[in-house]
C-alpha cells in the first residue's frame, strides 16, 4: 500500500492517463448501464430513457432469490475448491528450481489462452457417456459400463475450477515466492512436521493473499455464463445466464442491465464485508 | 427467433468477416483492373446467420447474383436470435446500418416494427413477389410491406438411428417415460415453439394458447416432459454433436441441418411427426438506416425467383417460400425439404404481445 499521497504537478500528470482510461472505459459504460437499467423497454432491443424502477421490482420473487442464492453458492464453492487445490500447489511450485518454475508458469499461462467455449465443450466430451473418461475406466476394468457425468453440478464445478485455477496460481505466486523460507524452516527446526509448519506458519502468514484470491475468484466465477449452460442443468443456470438470455435472446436491455447492476451490487457488498472482517481480524492481536 | 447461435459462431464470425472483407477488396481490385463496364451498381451488405447458412449463401447464391446484376455482396455473419436485432436497432439510432439487408426471424420482424426499424418496401419494384406464398409477404399493421420471405424451414423430431432403430412418429413420443434423460430441446420459449407443439399434440390445436390461463395449462403439460430432457440447448452445435454420437439420442432440431448430417453418413434421422413439423421462416428486411434502397429491391427480387428458391432447397435444404408449382423441384426434392402434413405454424403474435410474462413463466418452468 502506498501510504504517502502523491505530491506536485508531476504526480497529477502521471495519474491523468490512467484516470482518463478509467473514466472512458469503466465509468462511462457503467453510467450508461445504470441509465439503461431504469429506462423503459421498447420491443426489439430499443429503450426510451425514463425512470422506470419496474425492472428492479421483478427481483423480489422467490425465483430470483433462488437463482441469486445458487449463483453466490456456486461462485463461493468454486473459489474455495480453487484455493484448496491451488494454494498447496503454488507453495510447492515456489519451492522448485528456477527452470521448473518457468516451465510450470508457461504451462499455466497457456491454459489461460483457452476460451470458456473450448473449456466447456472439452469437459462435456470428457464427461460424456459415448466418448468420455468413463470408457477408459471400463477398459481398465474399474467400471462395468460407461456413464454420463454431464450435465450436472459436478461437471459444472469441474469446468469452473479449471477456469479459475490458473488465476489462483498466478495471483498466489508472487506473495508465496516472496515468503521468507526461514519462517517454515524455523518451525521445522523447532520440531514441527512439514504439514504442521505449512498450516501453522505458511497459511497464517499468507492469509491476506488467500482472502484476496478467494474474493477475486468469487467475482470472476460469478460472471461465468457459458459453462453453466454447457455443463449444468437448468437449475444450475446462474444469474449471469439469465442476464445473457435477456440481453442477447430476448432483447430486453433494461432488464438485463438492471440484473447486472443488482448482481454487481450484491457481490460488491459481499466483498466489502469480507475485506472489512479480514482487516479487523488482522488488526486484533 | 432463430437459429445459428453460439458464441462459437460469434467468435469466429469476426475473423471470417475480416477475411471476407479482404477477399472482397482483392476481388474488387481485380475486377476494376479488368476494365469491367460500369453498371448502376454498388455494394450491398447482406446479413445471414453465421456458419452453415452464410457459407451456403456465399457459395451457391451470391456469386451468380453479382455476375448478373453487378451488385457486389458483402456477406455479414449475423449472431443468433435477437442479438442482431438489438445491434441493428442501436446502429440505426446512430444512423448506421451494419447490414443493409438482413435475414430476420418472424418474432424479430414484429419487434423491429415497434421502433420502425424496417424500411418500407415497394412491391412494384419486386415483380417476382407474385411467386411468393401469401404468408411470406410481411407487413406493418398499416399494410406497408417490411419483409420478403427469404427461406422457410422445419423444426422436426430427430433421433439417432443407432439408439432408435424404429423412427419415432409423434411429438407425443417425447413424453414417453422410456425416454428419461434422453432428449435435447431448445432452451427458449420463443425459438423452441414447444408451446405450439404441446398444444397441437395434446390440446387439439393452438387455440388454447389464446389466453394466459390456457398457456399455463399447456405449460403444465410441458412440465411433465422435464425428467426426459437432458439438454436444453441454445446453440445448435451443442445438440448436433450429442445427437450424432448418441449421447442425447432424441429431440427437436432443424430438418435441413439434420438432413445434411444424415447425408454425411451420421446415424441421424429427421422425422416429420404426424402432428406436423413446426414451419418457421426468415424474412429479408431492409434497415431504415441503409441508403442502398435500390440495390436491396434488386436483391430481394432476385431471391424470389423460383429457380433461386429451388437452388436453396437443393443446396441448403430449406423449404421454398414461393409456390411449389413455380419451381422445378421434383417430388423427392420437395419432400426432402417440406411435407404434405399440415405444419404447426408458430404464434408469432403471442411472443410479441406477451413477451415478458411468457419469458418469465417459461424460465421458471424450465429451471424450477
Amino acid at each position: 500500500m502506498i501510504d504517502r499521497s502523491p505530491r506536485g504537478a508531476g504526480a497529477y500528470v502521471l495519474a491523468f492517463g490512467p484516470g482518463l482510461m478509467l473514466a472512458v472505459f469503466f465509468l462511462v459504460p457503467f453510467g450508461i448501464m445504470l441509465l439503461v437499467s431504469v429506462a423503459e423497454a421498447v420491443k426489439g432491443g430499443a429503450y426510451n430513457l425514463a425512470f422506470d424502477g419496474s425492472h428492479y421490482a421483478r427481483f423480489f420473487t422467490p425465483f430470483f432469490g433462488r437463482v441469486l442464492g445458487f449463483s453466490l453458492f456456486i461462485a463461493l464453492l468454486t473459489a474455495c475448491i480453487c484455493i484448496t487445490v491451488g494454494f498447496p500447489f503454488t507453495y510447492a511450485l515456489t519451492r522448485l528450481g528456477h527452470r521448473a518454475q518457468v516451465v510450470w508458469l508457461v504451462f499455466i499461462l497457456a491454459v489461460l489462452s483457452l476460451s470458456e467455449v473450448i473449456i466447456g465443450f472439452s469437459w462435456s466430451i470428457l464427461l460424456s457417456r459415448t466418448a468420455g473418461i468413463s470408457n477408459l475406466l471400463v477398459w481398465l476394468g474399474l467400471m462395468r459400463e460407461p456413464v454420463a457425468w454431464f450435465p450436472g453440478l459436478a461437471a459444472l464445478l469441474c469446468g469452473l475450477t479449471y477456469l479459475g485455477l490458473p488465476y489462483t496460481v498466478l495471483i498466489l505466486y508472487p506473495p508465496l515466492s516472496r515468503l521468507d523460507p526461514e519462517l517454515p524452516e524455523a518451525a521445522r527446526m523447532l520440531g514441527a512436521s512439514p504439514l504442521r509448519s505449512f498450516f501453522t506458519v505458511v497459511v497464517p502468514a499468507m492469509r491476506p493473499a488467500i482472502v484476496a484470491t478467494v474474493i477475486m475468484l468469487f467475482v470472476f466465477t460469478l460472471g461465468a455464463y457459458l459453462l453453466p449452460q454447457v455443463l449444468g442443468r437448468p437449475q444450475h443456470w446462474t444469474l449471469s445466464v439469465l442476464i445473457t438470455d435477456q440481453a442477447i435472446f430476448q432483447s430486453n436491455l433494461p432488464f438485463a442491465a438492471a440484473m447486472a447492476i443488482f448482481l454487481m451490487g450484491v457481490s460488491l457488498a459481499l466483498v466489502l464485508v469480507t475485506s472489512r472482517l479480514n482487516r479487523r481480524a488482522m488488526g486484533s492481536p | 427467433m432463430k437459429r445459428r447461435p453460439s458464441s462459437l459462431t460469434i467468435a469466429s464470425a469476426g475473423r471470417r468477416r475480416f477475411l471476407m472483407a479482404s477477399a472482397a477488396m482483392t476481388l474488387a481490385g481485380a475486377v476494376g483492373m479488368s476494365g469491367r463496364p460500369a453498371r448502376a451498381a454498388g455494394t450491398l451488405k447482406v446479413g445471414t446467420y453465421g456458419g452453415y447458412f452464410k457459407d451456403s449463401f456465399d457459395k451457391h447464391i451470391y456469386p451468380d447474383f453479382t455476375r448478373e446484376t453487378g451488385i457486389e455482396i458483402e456477406s455479414i455473419a449475423e449472431p443468433t436470435g435477437e442479438a442482431w436485432l438489438v445491434q441493428l436497432n442501436a446502429a440505426a439510432r446512430a444512423g448506421q446500418a451494419p447490414a443493409d439487408v438482413s435475414m430476420m426471424s418472424q418474432v424479430a420482424m414484429l419487434k423491429g416494427q415497434a421502433s420502425e426499424l424496417w424500411a418500407p418496401l415497394d412491391l412494384a419494384r419486386i415483380p417476382n413477389h407474385t411467386y411468393l406464398l401469401p404468408q411470406y409477404v410481411h407487413r406493418y399493421p398499416d399494410r406497408r410491406v417490411d419483409g420478403i420471405g427469404a427461406v422457410a424451414w422445419y423444426i422436426t423430431l430427430v433421433s439417432n438411428t443407432d439408439v432408435y432403430p424404429e423412427a419415432p412418429t409423434s411429438w407425443g413420443d417425447l413424453w414417453n417415460p422410456d425416454n428419461q434423460d434422453r432428449l435435447g430441446l431448445l432452451a427458449l420459449v420463443s425459438n423452441s415453439f414447444l408451446l405450439e407443439i404441446t398444444a397441437t399434440t395434446f390440446f387439439g390445436g393452438t387455440d388454447v394458447l389464446g389466453t394466459e390461463d390456457g398457456i399455463l395449462r399447456v405449460m403444465a403439460k410441458l412440465a411433465e416432459l422435464k425428467p426426459n430432457v437432458k439438454l436444453w440447448y441454445r446453440d445448435e452445435g451443442q445438440f448436433q454433436q450429442a445427437l450424432q454420437s448418441g449421447e442425447i439420442p432424441m429431440g427437436q432440431y432443424y430438418h435441413d441441418v439434420a438432413g445434411l448430417a444424415a447425408a454425411e453418413g451420421f446415424p441421424v434421422r429427421s422425422t416429420m411427426p404426424t402432428e406436423g413439423g413446426v414451419n418457421d421462416s426468415g424474412c429479408w428486411a431492409l434497415s431504415r438506416a441503409s441508403d442502398k434502397v435500390d440495390e436491396a429491391h434488386v436483391f430481394m427480387d432476385y431471391m424470389c425467383r423460383p429457380e433461386v428458391q429451388a437452388t436453396l432447397s437443393r443446396k441448403v435444404g430449406t423449404a421454398p417460400t414461393v409456390r411449389r408449382e413455380a419451381t422445378d423441384l421434383s417430388d423427392a426434392e420437395f419432400d426432402a425439404v417440406s411435407s404434405s402434413i399440415p405444419p404447426i405454424i408458430p404464434l408469432y403474435e403471442m411472443y410479441n404481445e406477451r413477451d415478458e410474462w411468457l419469458n418469465q413463466q417459461w424460465t421458471e418452468l424450465v429451471t424450477g
